[in-house]
């Protein structure tokens, strides 16, 4: 966090949509499919607008955060969602110091 | 290792890249070619070829592969060389001219979209290779794609070389002239300089100074579309109060391009130079400098007003920027191209920007006179003189300025001329009818100022 880039193996899911059942069933059966762990979830509905910010760790994943990126980007778009993953690092730095 | 990232602040960095515009401008990969010299042409051709094509073997595709890990655009991925003029002295202009090829064909086969350092800092005169590169540049422009030329013609140490001026005067009509079909692309590539930085990320002046390491990263940002959200939510802020808005949009823009700089760097084992902490605009709407000066309260940019309200914002800019990175350079400041900035072009549309505002501007900011489209009649004298204004502000500033207009063959002032992607189009801007030939064909150098004593 202070600067070290690519030492930390954990990432930012931020999923944005129409709220509907079975988002959050979708999201984490795919990560436990790659082997993520999720140690955060943030979700809120406003106006039936469903977000959820989610924080994983990839260290035991068999896939890198650019490609799971792609992955769930694409899927994400298919249910009608809009789905960014990104090295939490791109956040530290902007909010930290 | 604890989380502490708040929700809000994660939203704020999505709003920041999906809405707008944020990203990462470019990163420039400096390739020093001091090593590829030598007598015979064929040679130094592909030992330029070889060089270039081996360094920034994997630059495109580590650009790729960082934006997707963090999630923001890369825009470009660009190299900067040694200023040619160096490498192919001793050649003739065709010599030249052959290495520019050489260069884009290199340029090509690894991806980047430009390729800076067709180059000679000639500030004080100008050597064999500088003279032999200066009259390639319209013929080597014109016939490559990604080269990129800049010549620095002044500094505040040397003063201003006149004879240089009034060649690139020259220099510049003739791009012009060979592009017309094209409303004058070459000249889009071609920047001159007064104070010229050896480690500028931008094209089209970026070049890899003698100074600097065997290969280095620096990397630009963007980030106009940020502070204009920023400045328009806040209409009842003081002029404090803004500054602080600006400053804290800027430490985060920075910290970014602080981020894949050093990422980048480790991947390419190049090392990390610096940030060039410039808001560098985009013809896309909302990615412009003239909407946050207008958000600040002008009616156009342009009206009276407009050089306060930059001033403001570079030095803001700055301020914040300068605490976020560990390595700040290049040009550092903000930018006012005005075909790559949508509110721009439409203040000039509109009679509310003109040549001499603008010149006005580039007193308080950074690049100076930047992708200006003047009618197609100008002569080359007056190109000079356009030139030696610039260059007298940076000289007596202590700042680099540039001129980069590009004549339109054939058209004149309210006439539009269309380069496309990232250079934009605009309307042609009038240039003061009266001559100023027998000033710029007296020959000789400006002396430096006193302020250059500095010893």
């Amino acid at each position: 966090m202070d600067g070290q880039t690519g030492k930390s193996q954990r990432a930012i899911i931020s999923v944005f949509g129409r709220d509907r059942i079975g988002i959050i069933a979708w999201v984490s059966g795919r990560l436990q499919e790659y082997s993520i762990n999720i140690l955060d979830i943030n979700q809120t509905i406003l106006q039936g607008f469903f977000t959820m910010i989610m924080i994983v760790d990839l260290s035991p994943a068999s896939v890198e955060v650019a490609e799971l990126a792609r992955t769930l980007e694409q899927e994400g778009k298919e249910r009608g969602l809009q789905v960014n993953v990104q090295h939490e690092d791109i956040f530290n730095f902007m909010h930290r110091i | 290792m604890k989380i502490t990232l708040a929700p809000q602040e994660i939203l704020q960095t999505l709003d920041m890249i999906r809405q707008e515009n944020l990203d990462i401008r470019t990163i420039t990969l400096g390739i020093s070619l001091l090593d590829c010299r030598g007598d015979d042409i064929a040679t130094v051709e592909r030992k330029v070829y070889d060089k270039v094509t081996h360094k920034a073997a994997n630059l495109v595709q580590t650009g790729e592969r960082l934006a997707a890990r963090y999630g923001i655009p890369i825009v470009n991925k660009r190299v900067s060389v040694t200023p040619v003029a160096l490498i192919g002295s001793g050649f003739n202009p065709d010599g030249m001219v052959r290495l520019a090829k050489a260069l884009d064909r290199a340029a090509a086969a690894v991806g980047v979209n430009f390729l800076g350092g067709f180059s000679a800092l000639v500030q004080k005169g100008f050597s064999q290779g500088d003279e032999a590169l200066i009259e390639a540049i319209p013929e080597a422009l014109a016939e490559t794609l990604y080269v990129c030329s800049s010549v620095n013609v002044g500094s505040t140490k040397a003063g201003i070389n006149m004879d240089a001026v009034l060649k690139m005067g020259e220099a510049v009509l003739e791009s012009a002239r060979r592009t017309a079909a094209q409303d004058g692309l070459a000249a889009a590539k071609l920047v001159v300089f007064c104070n010229a930085p050896e480690d500028n990320p931008f094209m089209a002046g970026a070049f890899h100074g003698v100074g600097e390491p065997e290969c280095v990263i620096n990397v630009g940002v963007s980030g106009p579309g940020v502070v204009a959200s920023v400045v328009k939510e806040n209409p009842a802020a003081d002029f404090g109060e803004l500054a602080s808005l600006i400053k804290r949009m800027a430490f985060k823009i920075t910290r970014v391009g602080e981020l894949i700089g050093r990422a980048a760097s480790d991947e390419l084992g190049a090392p990390f130079g610096i940030v060039d902490l410039s808001l560098a605009p985009t013809p896309s709407i909302g990615d412009s400098v003239a909407e946050i000066l207008e958000n600040m309260g002008l009616e156009r940019c342009g009206a009276h007003g407009t050089t306060a309200a930059l001033a403001l914002l570079n030095d803001a800019v700055k301020k914040g920027g300068a605490m976020a990175s560990s390595h700040v350079g290049g040009l550092s400041g903000a930018f006012i191209p005005v075909s790559e900035d949508a509110g721009m072009v439409k203040a000039v549309e509109a009679g509310a920007l003109t040549l001499s505002k603008l010149e006005a501007m580039t007193c308080v900011c950074s690049v100076g006179l930047d992708m200006i489209a003047v009618p197609g009649d100008v002569t080359a004298e007056t190109i000079a003189a356009i030139i030696a204004d610039e260059a007298a502000i940076g000289m007596i500033n202590k700042k680099t300025t540039a001129v980069r207009v590009i004549p339109a063959i054939g058209k004149k002032a309210g006439d539009r001329v269309e380069f496309g992607g990232l250079l934009g189009g605009a309307p042609v801007i009038a240039v003061n009818p009266f001559a100023s030939d027998r000033f710029v064909r007296r020959g000789g150098r400006i002396p430096a100022p006193i302020t250059s004593l500095s010893n």
